[in-house]
């Protein structure tokens, strides 16, 4: 690793842990955030970085790639196939209308039919980086307008393909047609294309589970972390190869594996990835504007920019209004798609290469490219700000619709003995679980029989979040390690503290602990079937049932109240701690051996006649006696 | 009609401190046809399984409570038992005719001696007189309720020789009800079971 590198890294660093939390905090949003950090270390601020910009641009778009497969985690293949309508009809006519409507305007200024359509094509994309994690950043993906635009981006990303294979039959020189085909013929190139997907879908259902399950068996995380990162690169890697788009390579894997037991650990390790990328991806793009470019043409630039911005407003209003989204979602829809996506720096350059226009065309679109996307995180903020209080009606039904579809209202940890019998309970109700568990035959075994369980480490707080504690209403700790379970308590009071904690504690001393860390319903784990079987014990002895179920009631009422009072002690000194301790024994002891009063001999008043014996004369009678009976 | 199967649904908190119900119980555990059920034993927790006591009922023609009198009332499984058991559309209501012609009366212990169930007693009312509520029950479920057999008293009956007589008796009113011979008009009319029992006891039954 050479120096250049570390202060590369530090650079970039820097602008982000500087320029994000600064940008959230005002309310811009952390993707404007990375790109205001990437124009200001970028050669038209502070020049830290130059050219090589570039290459960390190629390198960050790794995080689309990433972002995409944790899209497709989410959305089961059954989920993706209810969206086929909007997939299919929103985003081919806005690809559509959208390129044919530029090409139609770039036509009038003047320009060739190929290099029109070619623009038009290229203009109608809009950046899945941009609007996926503005979306997820306002909690916004599930509501209506979300998903349509998200089926839009998906359409989008799959429409890339055929446009890559039309450029070359739209460049002006015949023989610039073979420069972007690579030579393959066409039956060869669908051969491997369908090969790769798949492959995809077949490594997906039978080899990735077996490894991951080895994985588990042998319990070393970061071999767990580093395949999660191979199966992404992997993928990646091989749609290059057969001149798919890798992004949407990994959103196959991504909805292959999304009802995988695995889902959730799968989350948990690509997710920090994804985040430090994408933003690496954000701030290269701030640090590419060329700012000298638009001072060149600044007319014709924004011309571009107002115009096409504009223009695709208009037409994702009215396919919003078309497809039935309300108002609210129609707005967001039309707001959140209208600026020009990533893929067009790639469709540009590919243009210029083969030869469907020059740099005079080429340059003034890259910079309106970047403008757009700067101006996207704007658009955001007003929406918020603005438009979506103004269009939004103030009536309880229709919000009922944006609130996003929640997961599993409960959180459990651990599916042991433990775990088990809580989860079954709740199941029995029809209350959904989330199960997470380290065991990887507990996780097949249960999975064999239907019910949801997820492989992980309860105690990383990314698969907390995956495992959707933020919306949780509960979460069970049943896992058996005492000092884990204590970190996972921690990690759940600190991180989601609305959430209330059942915890199961193996005994007295760490029944003390989770209390400690702010845990009010710990039960220990032995308890109650210890305490039954004292109750099974007293009426084999021939007491009456109701009569034992009493005693063993009492003598536990006892017992509790000794430990909370012992939990006040412990921890402040020892001393104090151990004489109580032994106070207590003695008490316990005392209130056994006396003859009439104590846990053994007390007497349930109401019932007890004795006292009444002697009232029980007619003279005494007028005195006012009671009535109970023997 | 002979032949009648007779459940007793006994309700004792402590029943291994009673004097009276536990002799009582005693002297009609062994009979054929009827049936005992002690309700503390079988649910210590009132947790009650409503399905099993209405399997119970029907499968019954005469319903006896066997319990102490508390507080002018039954013990509180008791209570639970007919809010729970006792349903709307089951027991009563539309469609709920599943109890009607069955027998049902109380086997009650009390610790006041009878002379305080009077106008001018410390009790101020008769027992059947506070048996209302459980009456109007019975009524609503078209059930026919009998006057009680009651023992009064119970604290001061110590022996086994005081209580062999109120042992005898609740037999007698077991068996007669059980096999048709207790004239049901006038059980139901009287004041309790134990005064008049040989004019109640008919050679056979006038249904």
């Amino acid at each position: 690793m050479t120096d250049d590198v570390l202060l590369q890294a530090f650079v970039y660093l820097c602008a982000g842990v500087v320029f994000v939390p600064v940008a959230k905090r005002i309310g811009l949003g952390a993707v404007l955030g990375y790109l205001l950090a990437g124009v200001t270390i970028g050669p038209w601020g502070l020049g830290l970085v130059g050219t090589e910009g570039h290459e960390v641009m190629h390198f960050a778009e790794l995080g689309i790639v990433m972002m995409l497969f944790l899209v497709g985690l989410e959305l089961r293949p059954a989920l993706l196939w209810g969206l086929r309508r909007p997939i299919l009809g929103l985003g081919g006519l806005q690809v559509g209308t959208t390129a044919l409507a530029l090409a139609a305007a770039a036509l009038v200024l003047g320009l060739g039919w190929k290099p029109s359509l070619a623009v038009g094509l290229i203009l109608a994309t809009s950046s899945t980086a941009i609007v996926l994690s503005s979306l997820a950043e306002r909690s916004l993906l599930e509501t209506r307008g979300g998903r349509a635009s998200f089926s839009v981006l998906l359409f989008q990303d799959v429409s890339v393909i055929p446009i890559l294979a039309v450029f070359p039959l739209l460049a002006a020189t015949p023989e610039a047609a073979a420069g972007g085909g690579g030579g393959r013929s066409a039956w060869l190139s669908a051969l491997l294309l369908f090969g790769a997907v798949a492959i995809v879908v077949l490594a997906g259902r039978f080899v990735v589970r077996p490894v991951f399950r080895f994985l588990a068996r042998v319990r070393l995380r970061e071999s767990f972390t580093a395949f999660a990162l191979l199966l992404v690169v992997g993928i990646a890697l091989l749609m290059q190869q057969v001149g798919l788009s890798p992004a949407l390579g990994t959103f196959l894997a991504g909805v292959v594996l999304a009802d995988s037991e695995y889902r959730h650990e799968l989350q948990g390790d690509v997710e920090p990835f994804k985040g430090l990328l994408l933003g690496l991806f954000f701030i290269s793009v701030g640090a590419q504007v060329d700012f000298g470019r638009i001072v060149d043409a600044p007319a014709t630039i924004a011309g571009i920019v107002a115009g096409t911005m504009a223009l695709k407003v208009g037409v994702l209003y009215a396919l919003g209004a078309g497809f039935g989204l309300d108002r609210p979602a129609r707005w967001l829809f039309a707001l959140a798609l209208p600026q020009i996506g990533e893929f067009a720096f790639v469709l540009v350059s590919f243009a210029e290469r083969s030869r469907v226009f020059g740099a005079e065309i080429a340059s003034p679109l890259v910079a309106a490219v970047a403008i757009s996307m700067l101006l996207t995180p704007l658009l955001f903020v007003a929406l918020e700000r603005w438009v979506l209080p103004a269009v939004t009606e103030v009536e309880p039904e229709r919000e009922a619709d944006e609130i996003p579809v929640s997961d599993a209202p409960v959180v459990i940890a651990g599916h042991g003995r433990f775990g088990q019998i809580v989860g079954r309970i709740l199941r029995a109700n029809r209350i959904a679980t989330t199960v997470l568990d380290l065991d990887p035959e507990i996780v097949d075994a249960l999975g064999r029989i239907g019910i949801k369980v997820h492989y992980g480490d309860a105690s990383r707080l990314e698969l907390l979040h995956a495992a959707g504690c933020e919306r949780a209403r509960l979460f069970v700790l049943a896992i058996d390690e005492p000092a884990e379970a204590v970190e996972i308590a921690r990690q759940v009071r600190t991180h989601f503290p609305h959430v209330p904690i059942v915890a199961r504690a193996r005994d007295r001393v760490h029944y003390r602990e989770l209390r400690r860390v702010g845990v009010t319903e710990v039960h220990r784990e032995l308890f109650a079937a210890s305490y039954e079987a004292g109750i099974a014990a007293l009426r084999a002895l021939g007491y009456r049932a109701h009569t034992a179920h009493r005693l063993a009631r009492r003598w536990r009422d006892h017992e509790e109240r000794d430990l909370h009072e012992l939990m006040e002690l412990w921890g402040t000194d020892r001393d104090t701690f151990f004489a109580r301790s032994r106070l207590a024994i003695e008490e316990a002891e005392r209130l056994m051996s006396e003859a009439d009063a104590g846990l053994r001999g007390e007497r349930d008043a109401g019932w007890d006649n004795e006292t009444l014996r002697d009232d029980a004369t007619p003279d005494a009678a007028a005195r006012g006696g009671a009535e109970p009976a023997g | 009609m002979a032949g009648r199967r007779v459940l007793i649904l006994l309700a004792h908190p402590v029943f291994e401190r009673s004097r009276v119900n536990r002799r009582l119980f005693e002297a009609v555990r062994d009979l054929d046809r009827v049936t005992v059920h002690d309700l503390y034993e079988v649910y210590p927790t009132l947790a009650i399984d409503v399905r099993r006591e209405q399997r119970l009922l029907v499968e019954h023609d005469v319903v006896v409570f066997q319990h102490p009198f508390y507080w002018y009332s039954v013990p509180s499984i008791l209570k639970e038992w007919q809010d729970l058991v006792l349903e709307h559309g089951w027991a009563y209501g539309a469609g709920g005719t599943r109890l009607c012609g069955k027998i049902s009366f109380h086997a009650i212990s009390t610790g006041a001696p009878a002379s305080a169930y009077r106008r001018d007693g410390y009790n101020r009312f008769t027992v059947r007189e506070l048996l209302v509520p459980c009456e109007q029950t019975a009524h609503l479920c078209g059930m026919r309720f009998l006057a009680p057999f009651v023992v009064h008293a119970a604290l001061r009956l110590g022996s086994a020789d005081e209580l062999a007589p109120h042992q005898a008796a609740y037999r007698r009113v077991i068996e007669a009800v059980r096999d048709g011979r207790l004239d049901l008009d006038r059980a139901a009319a009287a004041a309790n079971l134990n005064d008049e029992l040989e004019a109640l006891l008919a050679p056979r039954e006038v249904a």
